[in-house]
């Protein structure tokens, strides 16, 4: 909750600081003692790898761009130039290259844990649209930034994705020439993705502030879903978290390392080490992992435009969640019944991004033929997407707004510290921690 | 728990995307061993010499390696790295294998092109000057530049492994169009050409190189029996070693990382215990 | 301990100096050094540049009494072929008063005192000086008139110091190796 700030200058320094910049007290105040719930479990910790990935991102960033040069006819060799000349270029390049996985690894695990929790719900529908806001400048970044190797993956992605604007009607082509700087994706457009994709991260740090501002408001949801009804129910932020998080953060380092160090280039595509040809097509054109769902969905409809508006809708209906659910229970923990749908919502995200990666015309099931339904045989992942589609659609429009209404949940907890606690303290200090009853 | 399965599917999602279904598939490599797989693998400097001599001989009249300069042979890692020349512009031995080379120059006094022998400094000469050039010596085919091939192809070693030694005689009622050869390992899709029964294409493609290898073809000095095999696997150790030189370093420097990490958390874990010890939670 | 922050819920004052605190504190701090070190070194030369910090060259292209330029290292240097006439005007002025003093001696290899190798730049503000310009006939720099002799001595003008003798060797008797 944001209160009375305890910070006390003990310096002089720290005083004449304070009358002049009061940003010492607001460290102090938003991650030494800012008091946080006690019950947060390790889904809690993405926050705060989210942040050091972000780091991470920009210091790598910005010491590749002192070697990369973003032309149509030096790009791919500068970039080879960093792997086998520039001084550890190669560690910089692969932690940048998968630290944009991790990162989508990360957002992914955060966002459901938000929807799984209700953290979107009440007070807290600014933070999460801030959010939806962050996850919508990291795909544009990592998109961006995806071209600048020009790779054949690097250029006939940006062609593919910048050609979905040409289904917009009337404005369409208009635009697309616009973004390009020409007729086709060419050295204009890597140029101008070189400076935005430079220029994005800053923005989304400038949202991540606004994030966790946002945040220090209502304070930290918990897995309970309940408020917090006492400072007994919370713990300063440090050392509580901090050492938490950097236990989880050394954690999600050392899967990091793993793919840095033994497997750089298992989660790319092997054409995009093929540079760049305007006049040949992969065989097979597919984003990166962490797109492939919303690549799916667009595929899954027939009409061009219709995919677009449907992938774009995909993220919009995000937005708008903390006023689809109708439930008055914050924590699926409570709602046994959500809690289904939503592990069939996880399954369905899965699926297609499973399908994303396929050839749409390909059987799910090889070597069975049943019937053609409209334009596609039943067996095929064009259809499993199209029912995937639905179903992550239907989550968020109809079920969550009349599981909200018809559901039973379970009582809810009256506090945090009210249940029986699986961590009892291994020595009963003073007159702290409150007498176990049950709920 | 269900949500651990969760996070873990997600990254397995992430390992298989991208695999490509296609019409037809080609024959699957042949999974050989190599010194460089492995956390703890490395190249084999003697292999990386003759691969570079199979490169030198039979590749370079119509594969260039552009990324390549003859200094990256002499750098640690490399095939001809010898401690005593740390810089590997003073290495003799980089020095005579590039001497050995002719590269295109100007001449300072009139302007004109001229051939030269190649420096240490020097990159590995392109077999012709263009894409056209190159194009109009290989029947309309462009010769890929092998700098970065092994992770240029889907399995990489393996798979450059397979075509080079795999080429085989087409299957009867399989019509081989000229200029092209049939490898059952190289991606395609012959059924167009083949008259037999269309439920057994025969996996492969047709490409337009011929068969490169030839069992004696290229002598190696530290006699090593020179079979199409062994060649093919020399080379494409090379080929690995010239697409990422500095594989080595990553991997060693990884195995550091890794302990300090692994350290580090189990560092924090205690202090973390330690921190909510009597905290009820 | 009743007078610690006591209004929320912790047990024993988590903020003890233990020694795990410490280590797992030292550890992190730890981890930064082989993340900072390579950040650092990147910005250092690279394996292409450092390829050119040396060459090679053939003397014989340098005809008695000229000199060549060459491109060392992004500056330009002097291989001067001298004329015995221009040796001895160098060696004469040993013991002038020279305003950088330095026997001729010095400045070339000891049985080859015809080749001059120097780094083209003028030691007062980097302006390349011509060659046999000034009042010594060794080079003269246009920008602000530093006088140099025929040993890359600076003789008269803002110069400071003599034309730089790089580090340079004979790698047989017609080629050398710069650097």
């Amino acid at each position: 909750m944001s209160g009375h700030s305890s910070y006390e200058p003990k310096t002089g320094f720290e005083r004449w600081m304070d009358m002049r910049l009061p940003i010492l007290r607001m460290a102090h105040d938003t991650a030494i003692t800012f008091p946080t719930p006690k019950n947060l479990n390790y889904w809690w910790t993405f926050g705060g790898i989210l942040a050091v990935m972000l780091v991470v991102q920009i210091v790598t960033g910005i010491v590749l761009a002192m070697h990369y040069v973003p032309h149509v006819d030096h790009a791919f060799a500068s970039v080879e130039r960093i792997m086998r000349d520039v001084n550890y270029g190669w560690f910089i390049r692969y932690m940048h290259a998968n630290g944009a996985s991790m990162f989508f690894v990360a957002v992914y695990i955060h966002i459901l844990r938000n929807l799984y929790y209700g953290s979107y719900k009440a007070p807290r529908e600014v933070l999460w649209i801030l959010g939806c806001v962050i996850y919508l400048l990291m795909m544009a970044t990592a998109f961006l930034g995806y071209v600048l190797p020009w790779g054949q993956m690097s250029f006939h992605g940006a062609v593919v994705i910048t050609n979905l604007l040409g289904a917009l009607p009337v404005v369409g082509q208009a635009i697309t020439t616009w973004l390009w700087g020409g007729f086709a994706v060419d050295n204009p457009t890597l140029n101008r993705f070189f400076s935005l994709h430079f220029l994005l991260p800053f923005m989304i740090a400038g949202v991540v502030a606004l994030h966790i501002w946002a945040l220090h408001v209502p304070g930290n949801n918990n897995p309970l879903g309940v408020n917090v009804k006492s400072k007994e129910d919370t713990v300063p932020f440090h050392p509580y978290y901090t050492v938490k998080d950097g236990f989880a953060i050394a954690l999600f380092f050392l899967l990091f390392a793993s793919f840095v160090f033994y497997n750089p280039n298992i989660l790319g595509h092997a054409d995009n080490y093929i540079p760049a040809n305007p006049l040949v097509t992969p065989t097979h054109i597919v984003p990166e992992w962490y797109f492939l769902p919303f690549y799916a969905i667009l595929r899954a409809v027939p009409d061009k435009l219709g995919g677009v508006l449907l992938m774009f809708g995909a993220i919009g209906v995000l937005f708008i969640l903390p006023w689809l659910d109708t439930s008055k229970v914050r924590s699926m923990r409570y709602r046994p019944t959500a809690r289904w749908y939503f592990l069939i919502f996880v399954l369905a995200a899965l699926i297609l991004g499973w399908c994303g990666a396929r050839l749409p015309d390909d059987p799910v099931i090889p070597g069975v033929t049943s019937f053609k339904l409209l334009d596609a045989d039943l067996n095929s992942y064009v259809w499993l997407s199209r029912i995937a589609t639905a179903y992550y659609f239907a989550y968020f429009v109809l079920i969550l707004p009349i599981l909200g209404l018809t559901e039973k949940p379970l009582p809810v907890p009256d506090s945090i510290s009210a249940p029986v606690l699986s961590h009892p303290a291994t020595t009963p200090a003073g007159a702290v921690a409150s007498p176990e009853k049950r709920g | 728990m269900l949500r651990k399965v969760i996070a873990l599917a997600a990254l397995g999602l992430a390992c298989i995307g991208g695999q490509a279904a296609a019409a037809t598939h080609p024959k699957d490599p042949p999974s050989i061993g190599w010194s460089f797989e492995g956390p703890f693998g490395r190249f084999d400097k003697a292999q990386l010499q003759r691969g570079y001599k199979v490169y030198r001989e039979v590749c370079a009249s119509c594969h260039g390696m552009s990324l390549m300069y003859f200094r990256n042979l002499g750098q640690p890692g490399g095939p001809f790295h010898d401690e005593k020349y740390p810089n590997p512009n003073d290495n003799p031995y980089v020095k005579a294998l590039a001497a050995e080379v002719q590269v295109n120059d100007i001449d300072s006094e009139t302007g004109d092109t001229v051939q030269r022998p190649a420096t240490s400094a020097d990159r590995f000469p392109s077999p012709f000057p263009n894409e056209a050039a190159a194009r109009a010596s290989n029947g309309g085919a462009m010769p890929p530049d092998l700098s970065v091939i092994v992770k240029a192809r889907q399995q990489g070693p393996q798979y450059i492994y397979a075509v080079l030694a795999g080429y085989a005689n087409p299957p009867p009622g399989l019509t081989v169009p000229p200029g092209q050869y049939y490898n059952p390992y190289y991606p395609g899709d012959v059924s167009a050409f083949y008259q037999g029964d269309h439920g057994h294409v025969p996996e492969g493609g047709f490409l337009a190189m011929p068969p490169p290898l030839g069992s004696g073809k290229v002598t190696f000095d530290d006699g090593t029996p020179s079979t199409v095999a062994q060649q093919a696997k020399d080379v494409t150790a090379f080929l690995a070693w010239a697409a990422e030189p500095k594989m080595e370093e990553r991997k060693a420097f990884g195995l550091g990382a890794m302990i300090y990490l692994l350290l580090l958390t189990i560092l924090l874990w205690f202090s973390y215990k330690r921190i909510w010890r009597n905290v009820a939670h | 301990m009743a007078d610690t922050v006591e209004t929320h819920a912790s047990g024993d004052d988590p903020n003890r100096r233990d020694f795990i605190h410490i280590a797992a504190g030292a550890a992190a701090v730890g981890a930064l050094v082989p993340i900072a070190w390579p950040l650092i070194d990147q910005m250092n030369p690279a394996g292409d540049t450092l390829a050119l910090a040396s060459i090679e060259f053939d003397l014989s292209k340098v005809p008695a009494g000229q000199q060549v330029v060459l491109k060392w290292r992004g500056k330009p240097l002097f291989v001067r072929n001298r004329t015995p006439a221009e040796i001895a005007a160098a060696v004469k002025d040993d013991n002038a008063s020279l305003p950088d003093p330095q026997p001729d001696a010095a400045r070339h290899k000891d049985g080859k005192p015809q080749w001059l190798v120097l780094i083209g730049t003028c030691t007062h503000l980097g302006c390349v000086p011509t060659f046999q310009g000034g009042d010594y006939g060794g080079w003269f720099c246009p920008c602000h008139g530093s006088h140099y002799d025929t040993s890359g001595r600076i003789r008269k003008g803002p110069a400071p110091r003599n034309l730089e003798v790089p580090e340079w060797a004979f790698l047989s008797d017609t080629t050398v190796k710069i650097g």
